[in-house]
C-alpha cells in the first residue's frame, strides 16, 4: 500500500525495560495486550495499569485482561470518558513510565496527544493498530474534527464540505488532513467510496 | 581551513589557575567587537600554532550566553595526552592572539523539558556552567548533580553553590560520596530530560541506569570530552587528492590531513558528530576506532574510519579523500 | 535614496504588478531548459547590486503592501502564526536577526539601537517606532516572531533542532504555496515534507537534513523554490482553498499574460544563535507572463520547462487544470532558439 513518511506506521507491543506501565487498548487492541502478555518478562503486570474500552468487541477480552491480574484495572465507554482518568495518571507519574496503546487509529491517537501534552516523546510510545481503520480528520478550512470517517470522499459533520481524505496525519492534532476535493470545480462531486474499514 | 564555521580572532585577557589541574582562559573579541551570542552546551574549536604543527582542540563555553564580551573556556590538563592541553596550559598567555571557531553546539538542550536534570563528572561541568546560566536567566527548573575527585580539585563548587543554592548537590570522591542514581532516576517528572558530561564511564553508568529505569532515549543527553589518543605513527595514501601522508605520534589523522592541505569538514573534532567521515578505499591492517559514531558494523567492516580520532597499524591504508 | 513603494493588493481587485527594475531583479529559477528536483543549497551570501540576493534579508517596492495583506489575513485566521511554548527564545533570536539585517542593509528606512537590553526600533514605511527591552515579551505588542515577521515580507517557519531532525515548531505562514502551519507545526522535516511527490524516492531530503542540520552561525545557507498561482494572490492557503480553488478554471487564452504568474520562493536557512533552532525565510516573489516574456530567454525557457514538467510534479504543484492553456500561450514567445546556461535574462 503506498503510503506517506506522515503517515504513522504503527508496530507491534513489545515489553519495555520500565518502572511502571500504561496499557490503553480500545476494542480489537485487547488481542494486541494479551499477545505481549505472552512475552512479558514475571512481574511486568504487577507494575502495570490497563485501560480498556471494548467498544465493538463488547465483553469479548475483559476476562482475559482481568486475568493478567494488573496493578490497575479500568474499562470505559469511551475514549472521552476514559481521558479524565488518563490525564490523572500522567500528571502523577514519573519518568520511568512506558506506554502502550493499541487498536483503532483514534484511540492510538488520542491518547498519544494527551501524553505529548504530559510531556512524553511520542517515539517512546509503542503503538499496534488492530481493529476498524476508521479515521479522526480535521477539516482544514473550519478546522472541526469528524470522527469515524471511512468513505473517501468524506464529508465534513461541521461545515459539510466535501472533503479529500489524505494520508497526511498530524500527531499533534490525532488526525488526518481533509482538503476540499471540488475547490477548483464545485460542480464536480466525486462518488463516496468506503474504503477505511 | 574550512569547516563551516567561522573564524574569530580573539586575544586571551586572562589565564585562571583554578586549582592544580585546571586553568581557565578568557578570551575577547581582538577588535573590540561583541563576540556571538551562544546556546548552552556550545563549544569552540581552539587553534593551538605549536612551531609547525596546528592543533584544533574543542573547549565548552563555559561563560553565560548572554555575555558577549568574553568568553570563557576552563580545561584540565592532561600530562599523556597529545599535547593539547599542555600547550593551552603552558604555552598561552594574557595578551597573546589566536583563532576560534564561532560557536558551535552538539550538546544542546532540550527546551521542552519540564525540568533539566544534570549530571557532571570533573571537568564535564564546564558546558553545565553556561546551560545553568541561561536556564537561570529564563527560570527554568533545573537541578545539577556534580561529582569532582577531591575539594582542592572540584572547579567552581563555591561559585555554583553560591548561585544555585540547593540546586546543586556536590559529591567528592575522596569522601566515598556516590550520586545516588537509582533513587534520582525513579523520582523524576513526566518531561524531565537528562543531562551527562564526564568521563566515559561515568556517561556509559548513567545512559545504561536510564535505559534500565525505562527512560526514553530521547531524553538522555550526553557529550564526551572525547579528544584524540596519541599512537603509533602510520602512512596513509589520499586517493582523492593523489597524496602520501604520515600520521605523527602525537598528531591525529585529521591533523596529518589538514597538514597536508586537505579540508575534511568537522564540527566536534571528538568522534562523536560524525562530519568527518571519511570511506576507505583498500586496507592491510588493523583499524583502532576511538569514535562514538559509527556503528559496531562499520567499525568491523573496514570501510569507514573517523579520523579526528581514530588510528591504524599496518602495512597500507588508502582513503577517499 | 531608498525603495518606491508601491500601494497595491493582492486580492479582490489583484492591482498587483512589477516596476521594469522589478522585473529585471526576478530571482528566475531555472538555469537550463527542463525541471528535477535536486539539493540545490548554495550559500547564503551576498549577490549582484540590484538582484534579489544583493542583501541577506530582502526588502523590494512591495514591501509596505505585502505587510498590508498579511495583517488581513491574520485577522481573518489567526492561526497562521502560532509558536510552541519552548520556541519563545528562538522568536528573540529571529526578531534580533530581521532587525540587525534590515537597519544593516536599508538605513533610511529602518533603525535599530540597542543600549544593553533596551532597544528601540523604527520601521520608517510602516510607521512604527517601538521601544522595548529585548527578552521580555510584556514590553513587545506581540510575541517576538510575530511581532517582527508582520513587519518582514515572505512566510518564516522556525525549527527546533532535536535527535538529528527538524521540527517545525513555530511559524508565520501567510503567503504559502498550498500547505497549512496549523495542520503540520509540529511534524519533523520528512512528515512536513510526505506530500511532496518523488522526492522522498531519490534520497533529496535525507540529503538535505544531513546538511541543514549541520547549518553554522554566520554561515547561512539558500535555495529556489517555484510554483505558479492564478492572480497575483499571496494567500493561497490550503485553508481558503474552497474560496480561490476555481480561480484555476479562469485561464484563457486571452487572460494569461495578466492572470497567470510564476511564483517563486527563494528559501533561506539561518542557525539562531539562543535557540540553537534553525530559522527558513521564505521569500515570495510573483511575476506576470506578460512581465517575464519580456525577457526572450526566460519565455523560451520557461515553456519548455512548463511543456516537459512531469505530470506528478505538475499535479503537486497544482498546475494541471490551465497547464495546456499556458503553455500553448507561451509557445508563440519560443521559436526553439537555444538558452544561454545560468539564470539571468541574456
Amino acid at each position: 500500500m503506498k503510503t506517506i513518511l506522515s503517515r504513522p506506521v504503527y508496530g507491534t507491543l513489545s515489553p519495555q525495560a520500565g518502572s511502571s506501565h500504561l496499557l490503553v487498548a480500545d476494542a480489537e487492541g485487547a488481542s494486541a495486550i494479551l499477545d505481549l502478555a505472552r512475552q512479558a518478562p514475571e512481574g511486568f503486570f504487577a507494575s502495570a495499569h490497563i485501560m480498556f474500552i471494548p467498544g465493538r468487541t463488547e465483553s469479548r477480552f475483559q476476562d482475559s485482561l482481568k486475568a493478567l491480574k494488573p496493578a490497575q484495572y479500568y474499562e470505559g465507554p469511551s475514549v472521552a470518558a476514559a481521558m479524565p482518568r488518563l490525564k490523572w495518571t500522567l500528571a502523577n507519574a514519573h519518568m520511568g513510565l512506558r506506554i502502550y496503546l493499541a487498536g483503532t487509529e483514534g484511540l492510538i491517537g488520542q491518547v498519544m496527544q494527551a501524553a505529548l501534552e504530559a510531556g512524553i516523546d511520542h517515539a517512546s510510545i509503542q503503538t499496534e493498530q488492530r481493529g476498524s481503520l476508521a479515521r479522526r480528520m480535521q477539516c482544514v478550512h473550519c478546522k472541526g474534527i469528524t470522527e469515524n470517517v471511512t468513505t473517501q470522499p468524506a464529508t465534513c459533520s461541521h461545515c459539510g464540505l466535501l472533503l479529500l481524505v489524505r494520508d497526511h496525519y498530524s500527531r499533534r492534532l490525532a488526525a488526518f488532513q481533509g482538503v476540499c476535493i471540488n475547490a477548483e470545480d464545485p460542480t464536480e462531486v466525486p462518488h463516496k467510496e468506503e474504503i477505511f474499514r | 581551513m574550512s569547516a563551516g564555521t567561522t573564524k574569530l580572532n580573539v586575544t586571551v585577557t586572562d589565564v585562571v589557575a583554578v586549582n592544580e589541574l585546571v586553568k581557565r582562559f578568557h578570551f575577547e573579541r581582538t577588535d573590540g567587537e561583541s563576540l556571538p551570542t551562544f546556546s548552552g552546551g556550545a563549544h569552540v574549536v581552539v587553534e593551538m600554532r605549536d612551531g609547525d604543527r596546528t592543533r584544533l582542540n574543542p573547549y565548552s563555553l563555559m561563560s553565560s550566553p548572554l555575555n558577549t564580551r568574553d568568553y570563557t573556556i576552563s580545561v584540565r590538563r592532561d600530562d599523556s595526552g597529545r599535547g593539547g592541553s599542555l600547550f593551552m596550559h603552558n604555552r598561552v598567555k594574557r595578551g597573546m592572539e589566536m583563532v576560534i571557531s564561532y560557536p558551535v553546539n552538539l550538546f544542546s538542550l532540550d527546551l521542552r523539558a519540564r525540568k533539566h536534570l544534570m549530571i557532571a563528572g570533573g571537568i564535564g561541568i564546564t558546558p553545565f556552567l553556561a546551560q545553568t546560566a541561561q536556564l537561570a536567566a529564563s527560570g527554568s527548573n533545573f537541578e545539577l548533580h556534580y561529582t569532582c575527585r577531591s575539594e582542592a580539585l572540584g572547579s567552581y563548587t563555591d561559585m555554583l553553590r553560591d548561585r544555585y543554592g540547593n540546586r546543586v548537590n556536590l559529591y567528592y570522591d575522596d569522601r566515598n560520596e556516590r550520586i545516588p542514581l537509582d533513587r534520582l532516576l525513579a523520582t523524576q517528572p513526566l518531561g524531565t530530560h537528562l543531562y551527562v558530561c564526564g568521563p566515559a564511564g561515568m556517561i556509559k553508568w548513567v545512559r545504561d541506569t536510564a535505559a534500565q529505569h525505562g527512560w526514553p532515549d530521547e531524553t538522555v543527553h550526553y557529550e564526551h570530552f572525547a579528544a584524540p589518543q596519541p599512537g603509533k605513527p602510520f602512512d596513509v595514501t589520499l586517493a582523492v587528492s593523489k597524496k602520501d601522508i604520515h600520521v605523527g605520534e602525537q598528531q591525529s589523522l585529521l591533523e596529518a590531513m589538514e597538514a597536508a592541505g586537505i579540508d575534511p569538514p568537522y564540527l566536534c573534532r571528538g568522534g562523536v558528530c560524525g562530519q568527518c567521515e571519511t570511506n576507505v578505499v583498500s586496507y592491510d591492517g588493523t583499524f583502532k576506532h576511538n569514535d562514538h559514531w559509527l556503528s559496531a558494523e562499520e567499525h568491523c567492516s573496514g570501510k569507514k574510519i573517523m579520523p579526528c580520532v581514530s588510528r591504524f597499524e599496518g602495512r597500507s591504508l588508502v582513503l577517499e579523500r | 535614496m531608498g525603495i518606491n513603494f508601491r500601494k497595491e493588493t493582492f486580492r479582490d481587485d489583484f492591482s498587483f504588478k512589477n516596476s521594469p527594475e522589478q522585473v529585471r531583479r526576478f530571482p528566475f529559477p531555472f538555469n537550463e531548459d527542463a525541471y528535477m528536483y535536486a539539493v540545490n543549497i548554495e550559500p547564503h551570501v551576498p549577490g549582484p547590486r540590484n538582484s534579489v540576493f544583493e542583501h541577506l534579508i530582502d526588502v523590494d517596492e512591495h514591501y509596505i503592501s505585502e505587510m498590508e495583506d498579511r495583517a488581513l489575513v491574520l485577522a481573518e485566521d489567526p492561526l497562521r502564526c502560532q509558536s510552541l511554548p519552548h520556541m519563545t527564545l528562538a522568536g528573540w533570536d529571529l526578531l534580533e536577526l530581521l532587525m540587525v539585517e534590515k537597519a544593516k542593509s536599508y538605513p533610511e528606512h529602518f533603525s535599530l539601537t540597542r543600549d544593553g537590553d533596551r532597544w528601540r526600533w523604527i520601521n520608517r514605511p510602516l510607521g512604527i517606532d517601538d521601544t522595548f527591552t529585548f527578552g521580555d515579551v510584556s514590553t513587545l505588542p506581540y510575541g517576538p516572531m510575530e511581532y517582527i515577521t508582520r513587519q518582514s515580507q515572505g512566510d518564516f517557519a522556525i525549527l527546533d533542532q532535536r535527535d538529528g531532525n527538524l521540527w517545525m515548531d513555530a511559524g508565520m505562514v501567510t503567503t504559502q504555496a498550498d500547505w497549512s502551519l496549523d495542520f503540520d507545526i509540529g511534524m519533523n522535516f520528512f512528515e512536513w515534507h510526505a506530500p511532496v511527490p518523488l522526492a522522498h524516492e531519490k534520497g533529496i531530503f535525507t540529503r538535505a537534513l544531513k546538511f541543514l542540520t549541520n547549518i553554522q552561525q554566520g554561515q547561512p545557507a539558500r535555495r529556489l523554490n517555484w510554483t505558479m498561482t492564478i492572480n497575483p494572490r499571496l494567500d493561497t492557503s490550503p485553508e481558503n482553498f474552497h474560496k480561490w480553488g476555481t480561480d484555476r478554471l479562469t485561464v484563457t487564452p486571452e487572460n494569461v499574460g495578466n492572470k497567470v504568474h510564476l511564483r517563486v520562493e527563494l528559501q533561506s536557512f539561518w542557525r539562531l544563535p539562543r535557540s540553537n533552532a534553525l530559522v527558513f525565510p521564505i521569500r515570495c516573489y510573483l511575476i506576470k507572463m506578460d512581465e517575464l516574456v519580456a525577457q526572450p530567454k526566460w519565455a523560451r525557457r520557461f515553456h519548455r520547462v512548463l511543456r516537459d514538467l512531469p505530470v506528478e510534479l505538475a499535479d503537486y504543484k497544482g498546475l494541471t487544470r490551465y497547464r495546456p492553456t499556458v503553455v500553448e500561450w507561451l509557445s508563440k514567445y519560443d521559436d526553439g532558439a537555444p538558452t544561454s546556461p545560468g539564470f539571468g535574462p541574456d
